[in-house]
């Protein structure tokens, strides 16, 4: 299969989106809505559940599952109110020392002059800088598009796996295209290019694991998922904070490719 | 090849739209303001710190000369230049570009890291160069900006950033995007610490530098008129089909939002950071 064929696979609007997954993943869920500062969006769904029998927090990046919903939830574009209540959930957890599952599933963040006005960027920024002192394990789950920093903002993690069709991309393969091969029909290059597969990103070290996809069976493979996050989840809470916290630190310390700097002069 | 022409040989193509030929020389050493379009000698605009003249207008300054500029004389002293950009994923044109924008910027990445002294303070530095790929962030340019903050952490520095960027360096692919978070983690380990962060705006700053370490510092600063923004104007517009108003996501349209501390004019930043930095510095502090 071609790189360009498993983005359109992560886009089909038949995939599973992040509430499929919640209701099998979890039970006794409660839904938690908006920032506390402007507003709720509806393409971030979060709160809390049981994972077998330990409280998490979820926070899940929706796209819908028909047109209007689809519209509620702007297709899965959230805007700066979406980041900031996904931080918020995200604090709540760390206070009650709750392990945060993250569902990421996106083209991007939302483009448009609202989100600029209310600092899209900052936001996004913000998500960064805390979820990397989080003081709670966080895993995160990219169950089909990982779309840029639109993604990152919710994918800072101790784990990052990536479903065995979903794409995990500095920008799309489109909108490479246009920049860089300026031509039409060049989006299968750019994928190729780009090296956006989940196989690509776990060869990268961006991700541990690649999870088989079976929709046919979907509650099993949810089960197995289930299995393998609380598998996770029993490791890093044995985890002192700080070496939690270096960790998670480490693992993105250490993804850069680049010549020169041996002997580091700290 | 077209046919020898010995006639050629004596003599130079007359416009670079002539096969081979090169860009004439202007006639005297004169640079136009792309606002006011008026001309000024370049050594005048290099004294002004390429402010314009009479409008006022901030041309863009290389990170060298940004950096020179705020720093005491002599002062500064260059970190991490050993580390550049390496084509990992073998993307189509990216060495060629890599060697352009060495030739072109006279620089080996797009940021230049080190250490110097602001108003008396010591600092930690970082100025990436807009000329360098359009200040693109890839591995490289992560790795310095990480390495100047542990750096500062470990030296008990605060951190002085001046940001110029299109965003992420697409052709390292996914890692270029990781390059956010890990600079955020290093900004995260040094705030912790108790470091102060002054960022500072440049035209532009636009993409994953914007939404990542442009906009963590504890005081965040722009240049007037500097393009801010996530998501580029013209993408924007093409997306929802509206026009946007012409001061959209300029630093002036960015404070009045509330995401900036200020705007200073270049020829004061110097004052204001050293000012800044004195009043962070303490000495139970970094």
């Amino acid at each position: 299969m071609t790189a360009y064929e498993k983005v359109k696979i992560a886009r089909d609007q038949q995939r599973p989106t992040a509430s499929a997954y919640i209701g099998q993943l979890l039970h006794e869920v409660t839904l938690l809505h908006g920032d506390r500062n402007f507003g709720d969006d509806d393409a971030i769904l979060g709160g809390i559940g049981l994972l077998g029998d330990t409280p998490v927090t979820f926070i899940g990046i929706e796209r819908g599952t028909d047109l209007e919903s689809r519209i509620r939830c702007n297709f899965g574009a959230p805007r700066p109110e979406g980041y900031r209540k996904a931080l918020r959930l995200m604090k709540q957890a760390e206070k009650f020392h709750r392990p945060v599952i993250c569902l990421v599933d996106t083209s991007g963040a939302h483009c448009g002059a609202d989100a600029e006005e209310r600092g899209q960027g900052q936001a996004i920024a913000e998500n960064l800088m805390e979820m990397m002192g989080l003081k709670t394990p966080v895993i995160s789950v990219i169950i089909g598009e990982g779309g840029s920093g639109g993604a990152l903002g919710l994918a800072v993690a101790d784990r990052i796996y990536m479903l065995e069709n979903a794409v995990y991309s500095v920008i799309s393969p489109e909108g490479c295209a246009s920049i860089l091969f300026k031509e039409q029909g060049a989006e299968a290059e750019a994928a190729e290019c780009l090296h956006l597969t989940a196989q690509d990103n776990k060869k990268l070290r961006v991700a541990e694991d690649v999870i088989p996809e079976d929709f046919k069976h979907f509650h099993a493979m949810c089960l197995s998922l289930r299995e393998r996050l609380l598998g996770d989840i029993a490791l890093l809470s044995a985890q002192s904070v700080e070496t939690l916290l270096n960790n998670r630190y480490a693992r993105f310390r250490r993804l850069g490719i680049y010549e020169g700097g041996k002997g580091r002069s700290i | 090849m077209s046919e020898f022409n010995i006639a050629d040989l004596f003599r130079k193509p007359a416009n670079q739209l002539e096969p081979g030929g090169v860009p004439r020389k202007p006639a005297d050493d004169r640079e136009q303001c792309p606002r006011c379009k008026q001309y000024f000698p370049r050594k005048r605009l290099e004294k002004n710190n390429r402010v314009c003249p009479s409008c006022g207008h901030h041309m863009s300054l290389s990170a060298r000369r940004r950096l020179e500029a705020v720093c005491a004389v002599g002062s500064f002293s260059e970190l991490f230049s050993d580390i550049t950009a390496r084509d990992f994923l073998n993307f189509p044109g990216y060495e060629e570009k890599l060697k352009k924008a060495r030739d072109g910027s006279g620089e080996n990445e797009g940021v230049i890291c080190g250490t110097g002294i602001i108003g008396g303070v010591r600092c930690a530095l970082f100025a990436m160069e807009s000329a360098f790929m359009m200040g693109s962030m890839g591995a490289a340019v992560g790795e310095r900006i990480t390495r100047t903050f542990e750096y500062a952490t470990v030296n008990r520095l605060p951190v002085v950033g001046f940001t110029a960027s299109g965003g992420a360096r697409m052709q390292e692919g996914i890692i270029s995007l990781m390059q956010m978070a890990k600079i955020s983690g290093a900004i995260q380990r040094h705030g912790e610490a108790g470091g102060f962060y002054l960022a500072i705006l440049t035209h532009p700053t636009t993409g994953g530098v914007t939404a990542s370490f442009a906009m963590l510092g504890d005081i965040i600063i722009a240049e007037p008129k500097a393009l801010v923004g996530f998501a580029g104007k013209r993408v924007i517009e093409h997306t929802t089909k509206s026009k946007l108003a012409a001061d959209f996501q300029t630093a002036e349209f960015v404070l009045k939002h509330g995401f900036l501390d200020a705007i200073v004019e270049r020829k004061q930043l110097g004052d204001v950071i050293g000012r800044l930095l004195k009043q962070h510095t303490t000495e139970k502090k970094i």
